[in-house]
């Protein structure tokens, strides 16, 4: 019984379902060998820690492997992201990064791209828990920030 | 100014929780549960009124002017100097600095005692259970004096390792800089031995008692450190403004912290002659109004007696590690004999982050801190990148207690369904 409890009800707002079953089996959890971007993240906040590990070629993403220690909505993020991004040409990571944001914020997100999150439409639940949303945000922003980086070389 | 007729005179924790009122506060529909103490604590009405008080009636600058206002505020804000050194039984009033908060009286003592006696060669000792403030601005001036800082370890048991203190204080030692209680682990650490030792090799103690003066007698003069900090914020005053206590000829000898109006004597185009303890360290005008009600607030603490609100958290504390033991899961940090620590409680879930717990309590009205507790390089020694902290207060019951450990048992059985 999901948070059927008294208090908890509104809990499901921000663990959908879909949320734990990624926090309690990550996607794409194992190391990458010899990878093209290697980064780790950190939320200093909360202590969250992610070590994400990207192979590119021909300008896409051809194989993802995170894994780290963090909050249910840290963790699921972070698989949801590892699902999204394999087989995506850099162009549409970044496309996903923003609308991922953007959804988050709680600004429009449009049809389309809604198609392309699929899943990770869950992580909007976090709006009504401010300041949980960082914690969505946390892997996305570190492979952001990595690929374009990656992009600079 | 005065106000004590209003204050309770016996310690009944549910007078005590009605002189509070945020305790009315309804969190997501739920009773307000409090248990963020080692962070701030809440304040009474007293403080409140004082605070209002002064701005309705009081309010002018201080040790500046002839008219009756500043007269009044000059003397509110002095006495309040004179309530607090009374409160640490400091021995003259002049050795109660005001600050900003404990970070900017740890800062304060590293930027001029520190910054004047430290040299190449030299070591300053620190123990493993410090908070941020009191590592931070000791790296700093390690680095810049090519000094060594020394690490007196803390064992899983949450103790300090005492016995070989006379291998890591030597005579190469200039400062000994330690916490009284621990923020994270609860532990109340063996300052007094600390203290011996420091003095044995000629080095000076520095205390951080930001979370053992608002929770037990603390007598500075006892103790014989020769700084000590804390602030008002966590024993329930307001925030922003701390103490310096320092012994009167240490302070006398150092140089200003800041330059600017009050801390000077004379002023020429060329020089200045600094002005006399405690105004040397207090430039500009000071945070007047805080420093009242922070008097206020130790009207209020000497009012229930620290000996009994050392005794109420040492109940709730023992009671608290009783029950939350009985959890399936649950890992509590820190020293297992609860006379060994003050009301602070770490924890983890071993199948629940802290963060999501933290957000599960706060569905149920009940406020713990989760993180890293500033306190990263001790909490990842536990292999851990956050836990759990309850910590407790004056107007914290076992009731609440009870409610804490519910709490978990439902969050914890909401992740594992």
């Amino acid at each position: 019984m999901m948070g059927g409890t008294s208090g908890l009800g509104d809990l499901d707002e921000l663990y959908e379902a879909i949320i734990l079953d990624h926090y309690r089996s990550p996607r794409n959890s194992a190391p990458v060998d010899d990878p093209d971007v290697d980064l780790e993240v950190n939320n200093p906040f909360c202590g969250d820690e992610f070590h994400i590990q990207l192979k590119v070629s021909d300008g896409s993403v051809s194989q993802v492997g995170i894994n780290g220690r963090g909050c249910a909505i840290s963790q699921a993020s972070a698989s949801l992201l590892a699902e999204l991004v394999e087989g995506k040409s850099y162009a549409e990571v970044k496309a996903a990064v923003d609308s991922v944001r953007r959804l988050l914020k709680g600004e429009e997100v449009t049809e389309e791209e809604q198609d392309l999150l699929g899943d990770i439409e869950a992580l909007g639940g976090v709006r009504k828990f401010p300041v949980r949303i960082k914690c969505a945000l946390l892997s996305w922003v570190g492979l952001d920030d990595a690929l374009t980086d990656h992009l600079k070389k | 100014m005065n106000g004590s007729e209003n204050l309770i005179h016996t310690f009944d924790v549910e007078d005590v929780r009605a002189d509070f009122p945020i305790l009315n506060r309804k969190i997501n529909g739920m009773n307000l549960v409090y248990l963020d103490n080692a962070a701030t604590t809440q304040k009474p009405r007293h403080v409140i009124d004082a605070l209002t008080r002064y701005y309705e009636e009081t309010n002018a600058n201080v040790h500046r002017g002839v008219h009756t206002l500043s007269v009044e505020a000059t003397d509110a804000y002095e006495l309040a100097r004179e309530k607090v050194g009374g409160f640490i039984n400091a021995p003259r009033p002049e050795t109660v600095i005001w600050t900003r908060n404990t970070s900017e009286s740890l800062n304060l003592v590293a930027a001029t005692w520190a910054e004047e006696h430290v040299a190449k060669g030299d070591n300053i000792v620190i123990t493993a259970m410090e908070h941020h403030s009191n590592i931070v601005p000791w790296q700093q001036l390690a680095m810049k004096k090519q000094a060594e800082l020394r690490y007196i370890a803390a064992g899983k048991d949450g103790l300090l390792e005492m016995s070989n203190i006379s291998k890591i204080i030597d005579s190469s030692t200039k400062i000994v800089s330690a916490t009284h209680v621990s923020n994270v682990l609860g532990t109340v650490n063996p300052v007094d031995e600390l203290t011996r030792r420091a003095h044995e090799v000629g080095a000076v103690m520095l205390v951080d008692a930001a979370q053992s003066v608002p929770h037990m007698p603390v007598d500075v003069q006892a103790m014989d450190v020769d700084f000590l900090c804390f602030s008002a914020h966590k024993m329930l005053g307001p925030t922003g403004i701390g103490v310096l206590y320092g012994k009167y000829d240490l302070l006398n000898d150092m140089s200003p912290f800041m330059f600017g109006g009050d801390m000077i004597l004379e002023v020429t185009y060329e020089d200045a002659k600094w002005n006399d303890l405690p105004y040397k360290f207090e430039a500009g005008t000071p945070n007047i109004a805080d420093a009242i009600a922070t008097g206020a607030a130790v009207d209020y603490l000497n009012n229930l007696g620290m000996e009994n609100v050392w005794r109420h958290e040492q109940e709730l504390t023992a009671y608290a590690l009783e029950q939350m033991s009985s959890l399936a899961g649950l890992k509590i940090i820190g020293p297992k004999d609860p006379t060994l620590r003050g009301g602070v409680i770490s924890f983890m879930h071993d199948s629940i982050h802290p963060h999501d717990l933290g957000t599960g309590l706060d569905q149920l009205g009940i406020a713990i801190r989760t993180g890293h507790h500033c306190a990263m390089p001790l909490v990842r020694s536990y292999d851990v990148v956050a836990a759990a902290r309850a910590s407790f207060y004056i107007y914290n019951t076992k009731r609440e207690i009870d409610e804490l450990v519910n709490g978990i048992s439902e969050t914890a059985g909401y992740f594992a369904s």
